[in-house]
């Protein structure tokens, strides 16, 4: 594999909370245009590992290259000309709910690239808003938007500044069935028409399976597995098995 | 230093150097430094955001002015009525006006101001941020390479430091029209008489002096509420905490700080 084709790459990441070790050696390297899922239980340290991976947390020790550089080690500056490449999608959308659809995406674009035109910037949350499927929900509040819609904006404003890795955390918790396949669809869409890196934290095997091409199980700070949907579940491990049997309990 | 744990308040196994709640007091004064040092390398350097320091001043400003025009009023007002039998025993209502104009100008619009603010200005702040700081609102912005300290922080402590000055003066300038109701309901004294006499006694130190403070206090109250709000955690406890201590922490450093500018301040009179 050409080393230049290694987009992240954390070696003997660690990361405690007082007296609390949440992450406890954490090894991975992700190739270009590779989507890869990290599964775990709750509290397990995935959330933490795509924080630090996008400099909001910094860890204990261990290194953390993203693009090349180490996150925990370059300036503020440096930082902030990192993140440009990289799109966060939070859990909770993180939405700002005093500003409407269409302030959330410019909030970004305006403030990175000051040279765009009026007629520009509004180019570009159409398109990110009809990437997105939802051009009709520009002037809506946050307030006034669905669960799937808000995780859809919420992708859309990292959308908007052409990411090339992509962070998803939890992107189909708390959806309906339904609405986790249409995001599951867009976190597909978005790798093909954006060709981002991704990695996909989640609890949902049906979104592991259908976004990742490599998932991941966190286990006691570490990753137990590493490998395609398949080589990872066929295994008699108790703690990979019980995932794998209450996601697909109806399919068995 | 305290180095046994086990005779230590709070977590078991942390050690601290006196006791817990001294330690976070002196840690959050560290803090607090460190918070207003950062304003002051953020606010000052390009990119600006004007746009929202004009919006949060009319969030501070205008918005409070109903508030405040009645709480200045009557303040002008019952501080007349009451003082109006103690000076008549002397036969001297007549310096009703100097007395009122000194006691609104140089202590009364700067306090009942600045108190008025925390409580309505402070706490809004406090609860704003620190609800979009659990709901990683804040956390967004920074991962998307803006700067949340200077959209969020800086242009509100700039808006509470400008706006105070401005509503000070209209506090004085209302609480004057109060204290005129009153004068001139029992001498019934013009106004022209009125502020001829009140603003005989003011000189320009009072005015400077009052001004000063309302830029103090502007400046407390935007840190105080800011402060909570961006450090707010544990959920919607923490909102409501943030809310709370953000009056409470600006309100005891108004005080504080009532008390040291008049003490510098009667150095030169």
């Amino acid at each position: 594999m050409d080393i230049n084709d290694v987009i992240i790459s954390i070696k003997n990441l660690k990361k405690s909370f007082g007296t609390l070790s949440v992450l406890n050696g954490i090894d991975i390297e992700i190739e270009k245009g590779e989507n890869i899922a990290v599964l775990g239980r709750s509290g397990s340290g995935k959330s933490v590992l795509i924080k630090i991976i996008s400099g909001l947390l910094k860890p204990d020790s261990g290194t953390v290259k993203v693009l090349g550089r180490e996150v925990d080690k370059i300036s503020d500056a440096e930082l902030q000309k990192l993140r440009l490449k990289i799109g966060f999608s939070f859990q909770s959308s993180a939405l700002y709910d005093s500003m409407s659809v269409k302030q959330n995406l410019e909030f970004p674009l305006v403030r990175n690239l000051r040279n765009l035109s009026r007629k520009e910037v509004n180019a570009a949350i159409e398109e990110v808003l009809s990437d997105v499927g939802l051009s009709q929900t520009i002037n809506q509040m946050p307030s006034e938007l669905s669960g799937g819609q808000k995780k859809r904006i919420g992708i859309a404003r990292t959308l908007i500044l052409k990411p090339e890795i992509m962070l998803y955390d939890e992107p189909t918790s708390g959806l309906d069935p339904i609405t986790s396949i249409e995001i599951n669809k867009l976190i597909v869409q978005v790798r093909e028409q954006y060709n981002t890196t991704a990695i996909i934290i989640t609890h949902d095997l049906v979104c592991a399976k259908e976004t990742a091409d490599r998932v991941a199980m966190l286990l006691d700070g570490k990753f137990l597995m590493q490998g395609s949907f398949e080589e990872v579940f066929n295994t008699d491990n108790e703690n990979v098995r019980t995932f794998y049997d209450y996601n697909f309990i109806n399919a068995k | 230093m305290k180095v046994d744990p086990e005779k230590s308040e709070g977590l078991p196994g942390i050690k601290y150097f006196i006791s817990e709640k001294t330690d976070l007091f002196f840690l959050t004064l560290y803090n607090v430094h460190k918070f207003i040092i950062r304003f002051f390398k953020v606010a000052f350097s390009p990119p600006f955001e004007f746009k929202e320091i004009i919006n949060q001043c009319y969030q501070v400003g205008y918005r409070s002015l109903g508030l405040i025009s009645l709480t200045g009023f009557i303040t002008g007002f019952v501080f007349t009525k009451q003082s109006r039998p103690s000076l008549s025993t002397f036969g001297a209502s007549s310096w009703l006006p100097s007395l009122i104009s000194i006691a609104i100008i140089r202590a009364l619009a700067p306090l009942v101001t600045a108190l008025i603010a925390a409580g309505k200005v402070g706490s809004n702040m406090g609860a704003e941020l620190g609800s979009m700081k659990v709901t990683e609102q804040i956390d967004a912005m920074e991962v998307s390479a803006t700067n949340p300290f200077k959209f969020l922080v800086s242009t509100r402590i700039l808006a509470t430091t400008l706006m105070l000055p401005v509503l000070v003066t209209y506090t004085g300038f209302v609480g004057m029209m109060g204290s005129y109701l009153n004068v001139h309901q029992n001498e019934q004294t013009s106004i022209t008489a009125f502020f001829k006499s009140a603003f005989s006694t003011i000189t320009f130190l009072d005015i400077f002096s009052s001004l000063l403070k309302s830029v103090v206090y502007g400046f407390t109250i935007g840190v105080a509420g800011c402060y909570q709000g961006y450090n707010a955690q544990n959920g919607t406890q923490g909102v409501g905490r943030a809310a709370n201590m953000a009056v409470v922490l600006a309100m005891f450093m108004i005080f504080i700080e009532e008390m040291l500018i008049v003490q510098v301040i009667n150095e030169f009179r």
